[in-house]
């Protein structure tokens, strides 16, 4: 055997990554909202390349756009932002037990959208039979009943026969969306279009048409914050989220805490079809949820599955939609400019969660050590 | 002829984090000779290996390989400059043959699996292994694989060897045939170092030792100049008594009855079959059998976890004297009988605690349910946590600390001090010590001794047949899912054991042996 040996065949590697656990939590945020803070700025500065307008007018463009002149005193802008926030929110909010016990639930739009029919089936048929409160309540409880069904189904398969809960809970929305195809052509003759039904509609609070969504929204905000960190059924839900192995050993029936995680979140998911139906548009069309059911599976894991990191996660996400529409509208940009801006702003707010759990070290320099 | 070193380690550091893994420590491994590095778990033996190994690269250091300063930043480079590690788990493609896995990722030219697999029987032939080279891995003892994983690096031309805790998974028997083979390996001028933190192997096989202690290199001595005392002092740091307390069982009672009991798979193989046995009360019965032979089935069908086919486990109630059935129950059935069963599984984080929660919430797996409020009560489970830390030492910042944080021995302490809170009647601990220091490892046999003294029904399955042999009254031996003897632990041989694990049945179904 020969004894050369390859001399040096590769470069030192120049650093390392080191798992840190020592930050302190307002180290973390402090970390966290840097990260939204440059986001904004390199948002600003490519809008600037693209419009050649000035940085300053940028934020002003997406102000407006958001707020409208609230200095006027005119809250019209101030509550539709404050409505889409509640709605995402919610929809985040009803994912968040379905994710925490990793049932990937991708379905909200679907268990929104048969919440919302089921609203509007009541709406149309009992509106003018049944007296108001009575009315209220029976559409409360369809839309409750429909996006738990809607939820249940795939996770008793998934219970059952172990199905894949994404693939499953994705066509759901399908069958959803063409329901309501069908039932707009059945029901709205020959324009498939609903007009606002007058009946079954949520009360106006003074004379503001959302500000009970936003009421309510921020109930469940507060209950399912209770539910997931002080109650049993949540922490049987965390048990099963971080191992199923341990659940069985210590006698929690999973099958049981799958189904009844996904009654709890099609049920929320319901609720907030009846918002947007009940509450909001008085119509339903298959874009009534409009891929909020989606945008709901980022916010939940941006706020970290924790419901007030989430209420400041979606009026980001909401703000910077509205506000990149109106940019792109002002300079004639088209409409994909929304995404691109948040999808900066969560590259940095994930990019970010690297360096909040890692640091990176160089490399000593290699003198002769102290032999 | 004077020894020629074939690897020097000098000033290696290695961090992680805060933690320190290894700490200026400077090594020299010789030619022809075997060296054991000896260190308690955690003391940085393997991430010292690793580094030598191209898998992590030292902070700081040089390492020198005959004399001249090498780079390994990769396996690649380690394999360039001849060095091979055997790890703990190993790395082998199932469905392929020992020589294909052999020759996989070589890249010289052709692919002549004919010429290789000659190659392969020489290298057999020079060093006395047994192997079938065209035998696939998934038909392969534990043992067999182990081989395979050596002549892998062989045939790679390594003649510097580092083998990672090799005898972890054998048996008695095959550990003196493996010590063979690297004692011709040694004659053939390798060097060869081994990891490991047994002191009898240490003792009957290196040639030097050198110690380890947390992280930090504590000196090495020749084998023959030394004793066992010598070297657990040099790995603690401070005199410990080897010996496990054993006292004579009291008052025992039959506890438990496990009658004929019968488990398959899916697939229909047989994991457990005709197993039968008494627990008694007072008395530590051990379960020693190869990684694999239907321990894990055995306890889980007790503790509710495994479907059990056909057979008896029968609980008599000290209390009332009356019997019950736990067979076809689930934990929470065999708890609302009354039946105090506690179980410290094998795998701590993945089934007997949740890795992201901290103490206070993993002591409430247990206890959560009681209470007819819909709400968690986290008062007693934190009071519990508050006192498990501080009776059994628990190095932790807090009680709201994820147990993921903690060390090893830390978490079994705090595994172990919950499933004792329950005071169980019958305790089963599977792999309690794995892991685990020295001291850590005393705290849980003084444990299982009180519990003893209580007069709870132990059944601990261990790997380390010195302490089975020391701890335990009665020992069961297992062997593909069947019990093959049931000895006095007071008069049980090590090779006596080491014959029962390997003993085969005629009418076996073969499904694990061929």
């Amino acid at each position: 055997m020969s004894d050369k040996v390859k001399t040096k065949s590769s470069h030192e590697p120049l650093f390392h990554l080191v798992k840190r656990d020592d930050m302190k939590w307002w180290q973390a945020w402090l970390v966290r909202i840097a990260a939204i803070v440059i986001a904004l700025l390199l948002v600003g500065v490519i809008s600037m390349l693209l419009t050649k307008e000035s940085f300053g007018s940028i934020y002003e463009t997406m102000y407006r756009g958001v707020f409208g002149k609230l200095e006027t005193g005119s809250t019209v802008m101030l509550w539709k932002f404050l409505q889409k926030t509640a709605i995402l929110l919610g929809l985040s909010l009803a994912v968040t037990p379905a994710f925490k016990m990793k049932f990937w639930n991708c379905g909200a739009e679907g268990q929104a959208l048969v919440g919302g029919l089921a609203s509007m089936i009541c709406m149309i048929e009992l509106g003018d039979k049944l007296p108001y409160p009575v009315l209220l309540l029976v559409i409360i409880l369809t839309s409750i009943l429909a996006g738990a069904v809607w939820g249940v189904i795939p996770a008793i398969f998934k219970a059952q026969y172990n199905t894949n809960e994404t693939l499953f809970t994705l066509m759901m929305n399908y069958v959803a969306t063409q329901i309501i195809k069908y039932y707009l052509y059945i029901e709205g003759g020959g324009s498939n279009k609903i007009n606002p039904v007058p009946y079954g509609n949520l009360p106006n609070i003074g004379d503001n048409k959302y500000a009970l969504n936003v009421i309510i929204v921020l109930v469940i905000t507060i209950l399912m914050y209770i539910y997931m960190n002080y109650s049993k059924q949540g922490y049987e839900i965390s048990v099963v989220g971080e191992s199923q192995n341990t659940a069985r050993y210590i006698g929690i029936n999973v099958k049981k805490v799958v189904i009844r995680t996904m009654i709890v979140s099609g049920a929320l998911c319901g609720i907030v079809g009846m918002l947007l139906v009940s509450g909001t548009n008085h119509s339903i069309d298959p874009n009534t949820v409009g891929g909020q059911g989606f945008t709901a599976i980022m916010v939940s894991w941006l706020g970290q599955f924790n419901p007030f990191i989430m209420v400041i996660m979606s009026a980001l996400v909401i703000f910077l939609n509205l506000g990149s529409a109106k940019v792109a509208d002002t300079c004639g940009l088209n409409s994909s400019f929304a995404d691109i801006t948040v999808g900066i702003v969560i590259l940095f707010v994930v990019g970010c969660e690297f360096f909040i759990r890692y640091s990176i070290k160089f490399r000593h320099s290699k003198k002769e050590g102290k032999v | 002829m004077a020894k020629q070193a074939a690897i020097e380690l000098k000033n290696i550091t290695k961090t992680f984090g805060k933690v320190v893994a290894n700490k200026n420590v400077s090594l020299t491994a010789y030619r022809g000779e075997i060296l054991s590095i000896l260190g308690e778990n955690g003391s940085g033996k393997t991430t010292l290996m690793n580094m030598i190994s191209g898998i992590y690269f030292p902070d700081e250091g040089q390492i020198y390989v005959d004399g001249k300063e090498a780079v390994i930043a990769s396996p690649k480079d380690a394999f360039n400059y001849k060095i091979g590690m055997i790890h703990q788990h190993f790395k082998l493609v199932d469905v392929f043959t020992a020589a294909e896995n052999i020759v996989l990722g070589i890249k010289d030219g052709k692919y002549n699996l004919k010429k290789s697999t000659e190659k392969i029987r020489e290298i057999c032939d020079k060093f006395g292994f047994d192997l079938d080279p065209e035998k696939k891995i998934y038909t392969m003892s534990v043992s067999e694989k182990q081989t395979v994983e050596i002549v892998k690096v062989l045939y790679r031309g390594a003649d510097i060897l580092i083998l990672d805790e090799p005898t972890a998974v054998l048996t008695p028997q095959e550990i003196q045939k493996l010590f063979d083979v690297l004692r011709r390996m040694r004659e053939a001028g390798k060097a060869i170092i081994i990891i490991t933190h047994k002191l009898n192997e240490v003792m009957s096989l290196s040639d030097r030792v050198a110690v380890l202690r947390k992280g930090e290199y504590i000196g090495s001595v020749n084998t023959a100049e030394t004793t066992e005392n010598e070297l657990t002092e040099m790995m603690v740091g401070k005199k410990i008594s080897l010996n496990i307390e054993r006292t004579e069982p009291k008052d025992t009672v039959d506890r438990l009855i496990v009658k004929d009991l019968e488990c398959t798979d899916r697939t229909g193989v047989k994991l457990l079959s005709d197993v039968s046995f008494t627990v008694r009360s007072g008395e530590i019965l051990g379960v020693a059998g190869i990684a694999g032979s239907g321990q894990r089935e055995l306890l889980e069908s007790i503790a509710g976890l495994q479907k059990v086919s056909s057979g008896e486990i029968t609980y008599i109630n000290p209390k009332t004297g009356t019997t019950e059935n736990l067979r076809d129950k689930t934990p929470r059935q065999i708890r609302d009988l009354g039946v105090r069963l506690s179980f410290v599984p094998e795998d701590r984080l993945g089934m007997g605690l949740v890795a992201n929660m901290d103490i206070t919430d993993n002591m409430m797996l247990r206890s959560y349910r009681k209470g007819k409020s819909i709400f968690l009560e986290r008062k007693a489970p934190k009071t519990l946590a508050e006192k498990i830390v501080q009776d059994l030492e628990v190095v932790t910042p807090g009680v709201s600390t994820p147990v993921r944080q903690l060390s090893g021995g830390n978490i079994q302490k705090v595994l172990v001090g919950r499933e004792i809170a329950a005071s169980p009647k019958v305790l089963m601990v599977a792999y309690p010590v794995r892991g685990l220091d020295i001291n850590s490892s005393y705290t849980i046999y003084n444990l299982l001794n009180e519990q003893k003294a209580k007069g709870v029904a132990i059944i601990f399955v261990g790997e380390d047949l010195d302490v089975l042999t020391e701890l335990c009254d009665r020992i069961m031996v297992i062997g593909s899912g069947r019990i093959t003897g049931i000895v006095d632990g007071r008069t049980a041989t090590k090779e006596e054991l080491g014959l029962l694990m390997t003993k085969t049945f005629d009418e076996s179904e073969g499904s694990s042996n061929e």
